[in-house]
């Protein structure tokens, strides 16, 4: 394997590893804090155990975004210094907003929401909480917006053989970052929901501190509920956008290789790269890509075969990812509605407690295949139509970056079992041992 | 050419302040396995900069985030030039960062061992590297008019680089020793204060090395030449070693830190004055070498990121002092048993 194909095994290893731990800490820490309001306000103690036992749940996927978000800045000097030589002068100064603007006030914070608890009011403290909650997600905002601009460049000039910044307020209004972050964002709240409801169905299932997790499961059914909804339409948006501004990517998303108008969707296929085809295809419906894409029965939609083939992605994981993504997109309101109905006899409803358990891994499949759909449909651009992922790698000794892959491997194996082993321990034990242990 | 070296000058100032806040943790971490010999000291020492540690990192991301987005030319060579360096930093911080969150979750000595070592290396490799880095871009690195790096990671494992990576350790062992005879008590705090005693003299020796090294193997000295009112900063640096002998001599640790801090800054700004222009010199040909002028962004973007420093860092900072203020007494058993806390 050369340079450019171990940085990207290595990027993705990065990047996937690093959002299993942050989507849950972007939707989680509000929902800590909001549970620590109601206990402000109300006096309620079970609000005060609520907010300890997710809290503390919300800190082990806390600490292990943040150490892996570390590698992910450095990366860009480090396997792609051609693309930060390149795009630094706005790729680089949207980290750098976010680092200044929003992370420091979250990893200040969260030192202070972990030791404050007798330094500060219950009032204080509750606001601490609200702060890392915000601050997360504006992190989350800008990296979007970084992303976004790979995904479709606005608001620069070629100039000194690079990418200048022209109007940053283009930048920072880009519509595909935008549409990432009403689609990124309520899908990691809807991730947490989940989390939340899973954890709590294991509890009901054992009928153990039935109020405590009735109360949560409820809590996580209604954002659930919303975000699901959300994620949905934001999704529909976000492909008719794509289908405008990225066509191979739409093209690969169907394995649709044929322009035409009234395109199908093929409801199963097997992608056939070298023939230029699908090998099977199951099931057509006519019409409806082109809805989806355009919001048109009648519009055109290209094909594969009128791309250049050093112009098309990968068609097998950018097919398979996206069709994973709207399948689960799919269930989430499903599962969801059904609570609403089932909500007032929970514990009875033992079949959707089940379910609702071994769902917990959903969300994050969900999320994890937008990203696949995300990064690699956007091959073989690092940037869309300016810099190809070939061109961006540092030039650096492949045996370099073979060794590092394997010092990730090892380095990220280590702290997914102790951290999954620490979350499945501590979500497994219940508030009560939560509170006692320290 | 101004909006360039303000930047320069606030990206030294990043780094600086990144050495005197995270400094302290490093420093600590350090001398975890030497100080850390009860399961109570242990608890002190993480409590120690236990709020403080996560936000005390993020200057370092911020500084990695400014060099790319101030000077995206020199964030690429050099991170791709030290590219085995940085990753072992990073995957010592990430060791270190996990570790004081998972450490006191499971009841079990091994467990707690794993977590123990990785707080140590975590700690102490960072320390060293950091100052290998630096060491090796004041005396240039070997690349090539392309940025392409022509040696290996031995490469940078030279005499110099050492020394300054020995100099790095002991300045924030000095630091980290300070601050926990400010923040813990009894037993723990007299040996942190003995032990900061004991480190001054070498620490004394490895400074007044270094900076004699600086004058064979660098070219450091020729813009204090040039201007020798510079030399005010390493006065600054050895005003403050010595402020630390004599405020530790009166058992004033908090004086003693402060000037710890002023020592770690002014020698960071020694350094970043003596480079000026040049944040990555090459030591192949200096018309290869990276400078304020050669490797920086765009004037919009310098202006727009220059407007977001000042209004924000301010801001973090007044945010930051606060929090240290919250948590400035000494470590209580009573902040011990508290159950949220690591």
């Amino acid at each position: 394997m050369d340079v450019v194909m171990l940085s990207r095994l290595q990027f993705a290893a990065a990047t996937m590893f690093h959002f299993l731990f942050v989507p849950l800490t972007l939707g989680l820490s509000a929902l800590v804090a909001y549970m620590e309001t109601r206990y402000v306000k109300t006096g309620d103690e079970t609000y005060l155990n609520m907010t300890k036992f997710w809290g503390k749940l919300f800190l082990i996927n806390f600490a292990l975004g943040v150490v892996t978000g570390i590698t992910l800045e450095f990366q860009f000097g480090t396997n792609w210094s051609r693309y930060s030589a390149y795009m630094g002068d706005i790729f680089g100064s949207l980290l750098a907003i976010e680092a200044s603007l929003a992370f420091f006030l979250e990893s200040t914070f969260i030192g202070i929401w972990i030791f404050g608890w007798k330094k500060l009011s219950k009032k204080a403290h509750a606001t601490v909480m609200w702060l890392v909650a915000g601050a997360g997600n504006i992190s989350a905002v800008w990296i979007l917006l970084a992303n976004g601009w790979m995904q479709q460049p606005v608001g620069f000039t070629i100039r000194n053989g690079r990418a200048e910044l022209t109007d940053f307020l283009a930048v920072v209004t880009n519509p595909f970052g935008l549409l990432e972050i009403v689609h990124t964002i309520p899908s990691a709240f809807l991730l947490s929901a989940f989390f939340i409801m899973g954890i709590s169905a294991w509890h009901l299932l054992k009928k153990e501190h039935i109020d405590f997790f009735t109360r949560s499961f409820n809590i996580g059914l209604v954002v659930g509920l919303v975000t699901s909804l959300v994620v949905v339409i934001t999704g529909d948006l976000h492909a008719v956008h794509v289908t405008r501004t990225q066509p191979a990517k739409l093209a690969a998303m169907e394995s649709h290789w044929e322009t035409q108008a009234q395109a199908p969707i093929v409801l199963f296929a097997i992608p056939d790269e070298a023939n230029e085809g699908n090998k099977i295809e199951i099931g057509s419906l006519p019409g409806v890509l082109s809805f989806l894409g355009h919001h048109d029965f009648n519009a055109t939609v290209t094909g594969l075969r009128d791309i250049p083939k050093d112009e098309r992605p990968p068609v097998l994981p950018t097919f398979v990812s996206f069709r994973t993504m709207v399948a689960l997109g799919t269930l989430f309101p499903l599962l969801t509605i059904v609570g609403m109905f089932l909500r007032k006899r929970l514990l009875e409803s033992r079949w959707y407690l089940w379910t609702m358990l071994l769902a917990i891994p959903l969300p994050y499949l969900a999320m994890e295949m937008g990203w696949v759909l995300a990064e690699v449909g956007r091959q073989p651009w690092i940037v869309y139509g300016l810099l190809k992922t070939a061109a961006a790698a540092s030039p650096i000794a492949e045996a370099q970056v073979m060794t590092t892959l394997v010092g990730f491997i090892l380095v990220y194996g280590l702290l997914g079992i102790a951290g999954f082993y620490l979350i499945a321990n501590f979500a497994g034990k219940g508030p009560q041992t939560a509170s006692e242990n320290s | 050419m101004l909006l360039q070296s303000v930047w320069f000058f606030l990206w030294g100032l990043l780094w600086a302040v990144f050495f005197m806040t995270d400094g302290f943790d490093m420093g600590i971490g350090s001398l975890y396995p030497l100080l850390g010999k009860s399961e109570r000291d242990k608890h002190m020492m993480i409590h120690a900069m236990g709020p403080m540690w996560d936000g005390n990192e993020v200057w370092l991301i911020t500084a990695g985030g400014v060099t790319f987005a101030a000077f995206p030319l020199v964030y690429a060579v050099m991170f791709s030039s030290l590219y085995s360096a940085l990753m072992l930093i990073l995957f010592a911080l990430i060791l270190r960062g996990v570790s004081f969150e998972f450490r006191n979750k499971v009841e079990s000595a091994a467990w707690k061992k794993v977590w123990d070592t990785c707080i140590f290396l975590g700690s102490f490799l960072p320390a060293l590297l950091f100052g290998v880095a630096f060491g090796n871009i004041f005396q240039g690195i070997p690349f090539d008019g392309d940025g392409v790096y022509q040696g290996t990671l031995l490469t940078l494992l030279n005499p110099y680089g050492l020394l300054a990576g020995v100099l790095f350790v002991c300045l924030f062992v000095m630091h980290g020793a300070l601050w926990l005879a400010i923040r813990t008590d009894g037993d723990l705090a007299e040996r942190a204060a003995r032990l900061a005693g004991k480190l001054w003299p070498v620490l004394t020796g490895v400074a007044v090395v270094f900076l004699v090294a600086t004058f064979i193997f660098t070219s450091l000295y020729d813009n204090y030449l040039a201007t020798p009112v510079l030399f005010l900063v390493p006065l600054v640096a050895v005003a403050g070693l010595v402020g630390i002998r004599y405020f530790l001599m009166q058992q004033a640790f908090f004086k003693a830190w402060f000037s710890s801090a002023a020592t770690i800054v002014a020698c960071t700004f020694f350094g970043v004055i003596g480079l000026f222009p040049s944040l990555f010199p090459s030591s192949i040909d200096t018309a290869f070498s990276l400078t304020a002028f050669n490797a920086s962004s765009s004037p919009l973007t310098l202006q727009i990121m220059l407007i977001v420093v000042v209004l924000f860092i301010p801001v973090v900072l007044a945010y930051q002092i606060w929090a240290y203020k919250l948590f400035s007494g000494k470590v209580t058993d009573d902040d011990l048993a508290h159950e949220e806390t690591y």
